[in-house]
């Protein structure tokens, strides 16, 4: 059970995370919204072989990390807990492609490549997600996605689900811990408890988002979320998005690995 | 026109399931005074404050704020004139801090920036949390958030103040300073509560409603000094004025 209550504060921690202050806090957040998009779309438009071309592009999360200042641990738990789902989606590539290849004298199927790069691939663009939200925040990417003029009703739906998430297991929690103090012996909720206790929990979930909704709207919410001023585009953002441009098009063009490999080896023997 | 009056007239309300939660009240209130609501469990208390905030529409009968009518089409306006603080807070308080969550309701209705950064820290000063504007409010104690919810209400310069429960759940200090909040609202106040020491320290007014009517309407002193008609409706007299413990010897 605590875990259910640990996991919701962990949760909250992505706001306080969010709210911190550094160089990559600063930027605007629709820069750092569209730098995103930008990153995850490039690594997606590698080739299912190309597992080295993909290396450099590390660099990325790397830095916005070392620079935001963020806790490395929080991050990489919640990068561990969709890691099952990404291996889950590849994990069939080495039995169904026929293909192999030879290192070292051994032959392998090349559906290892395919599963490392698939592998690869997902790891970093969570991790650029993961690191948007942690050093932007939900309202402010909500916010950034209104300046695009995406429809407001998917972005309220984005905003009101991750608020909600936390109303849903705040319920569990208090559910649980109902259910465990006159229960001590058992571990888990017994199945013949299933079906009351889901059905409770819709019930109670149900009652207390209305309850959010209806402050909201005594507070005068109609369905359009207001997110304060506009702040505007200045030098520091529009430095960040092309030097992270620059770099991902140098990455997505040329082999940088080899290219870097072939100029020292060219320094070394020249 | 004064937007700080209230009339109540002759409203009934069912639940879809057939339960009547309100028979046929009428209450007219006036401008500053402080009024408070009280009822056994089931009486019809919060029922009567959500048909005040539109959130449930009545079956017959009206409310009139000012010289408007509560329905669809004056919502808006009516929500931005009466502010309601509900019995829980977690309710109230589902933004990232506390500063955006009193923004969220000036910023609503589409005012400047400026405006609503000028409302906010006025609405937290006059609750005392300025000093917590960037907390997250699920990290604050239960006294801080029912301070928080009440300027979510505040920053929205509301004429009359709905309040359900302000001070279920406080400890003494936190439901003191509640008190002083309250007290410092010049504005016409409602309040329901089961807290009757704290209403009679409030309210100039008590309006006892029983099975969706009302019971009783008078001064607080001569509502909660009658303990027949308390004990009629499910309720006790104020812990105040009850005979002492030791001595048996009674106040009233």
């Amino acid at each position: 059970m605590s875990g259910i209550v640990n996991s919701l504060y962990n949760m909250k921690h992505m706001d306080d995370l969010a709210r911190r202050e550094s160089p990559i806090h600063d930027i605007h957040p629709l820069i750092k919204l569209i730098t995103t998009v930008v990153f995850i779309t490039v690594v997606m438009s590698f080739g299912r072989y190309d597992i080295g071309r993909l290396l450099p592009f590390f660099l990325y999360p790397v830095i916005i990390v070392i620079v935001s200042d963020l806790p490395k641990a929080p991050i990489l738990k919640r990068i561990i807990i969709i890691e099952p789902f990404i291996i889950g989606v590849g994990i069939l590539n080495p039995l169904l492609e026929s293909e192999t290849f030879i290192v070292g004298g051994i032959e392998l199927s090349k559906g290892w490549i395919t599963f490392g790069s698939i592998f690869i691939k997902s790891l970093l663009a969570v991790t650029a997600a993961l690191l948007l939200l942690a050093t932007t925040g939900m309202d402010k990417i909500a916010g950034a996605l209104r300046t695009l003029r995406v429809p407001k009703i998917f972005v309220l739906q984005l905003l009101l689900t991750y608020r909600y998430i936390s109303v849903l297991t705040e319920e569990v929690a208090r559910m649980l811990r109902a259910y465990s103090i006159r229960a001590p012996q058992q571990k888990g909720i017994h199945r013949s408890a299933w079906a009351s206790f889901s059905g409770q929990l819709i019930i109670r979930t149900f009652d207390r988002a209305q309850r959010v909704y209806h402050a909201m709207c005594a507070r005068g919410f109609t369905g359009d979320f207001n997110f304060g001023s506009v702040l505007k585009v200045n030098l520091k953002d529009n430095i960040y998005w092309v030097c992270w441009i620059i770099f991902f098009a140098a990455a997505r063009l040329f082999d940088l690995p080899v290219l870097i490999g072939s100029m020292i080896t060219g320094v070394f023997f020249v | 026109m004064s937007h700080h009056k209230l009339e109540i007239k002759d409203l009934h309300f069912s639940y879809p399931d057939g339960h009547k939660a309100i028979d046929g009240i009428t209450i007219s209130i006036g401008h500053g005074e402080s009024v408070g609501i009280i009822g056994a469990n089931g009486a019809g208390k919060s029922t009567l404050l959500m048909l005040l905030m539109g959130i449930l529409f009545p079956d017959k009968g009206e409310i009139v704020v000012g010289d408007i009518p509560v329905n669809k089409k004056t919502l808006p306006f009516i929500r931005q004139r009466v502010g309601m603080v509900f019995q829980d807070p977690d309710d109230q308080l589902f933004m990232p801090t506390v500063y955006d969550d009193v923004a969220f309701g000036p910023r609503n209705y589409k005012l400047d920036e400026k405006d609503v950064e000028k409302k906010v820290l006025d609405a937290l000063d006059k609750v005392g949390i300025l000093h917590l504007k960037d907390r997250a409010p699920f990290k604050l104690s239960g006294g801080e958030k029912r301070a928080a919810a009440i300027a979510t209400v505040l920053s929205m310069t509301p004429d009359i103040l709905v309040m359900d429960e302000p001070t279920s759940a406080l400890d003494h200090r936190a439901r003191k300073n509640i008190m002083g909040i309250l007290r410092s609202f010049e504005h016409t106040k409602i309040i329901t509560s089961h807290d009757l020491d704290m209403l009679m320290e409030i309210c100039n007014r008590i309006v006892v409603i029983k099975d969706g009517k009302v019971s009783a309407d008078g001064t607080a002193m001569d509502v909660l000094t009658d303990s027949r008609l308390l004990d009629s409706c499910g309720l006790d007299v104020p812990l105040s004025l009850q005979n002492c413990p030791k001595c048996g010897r009674g106040k009233v």
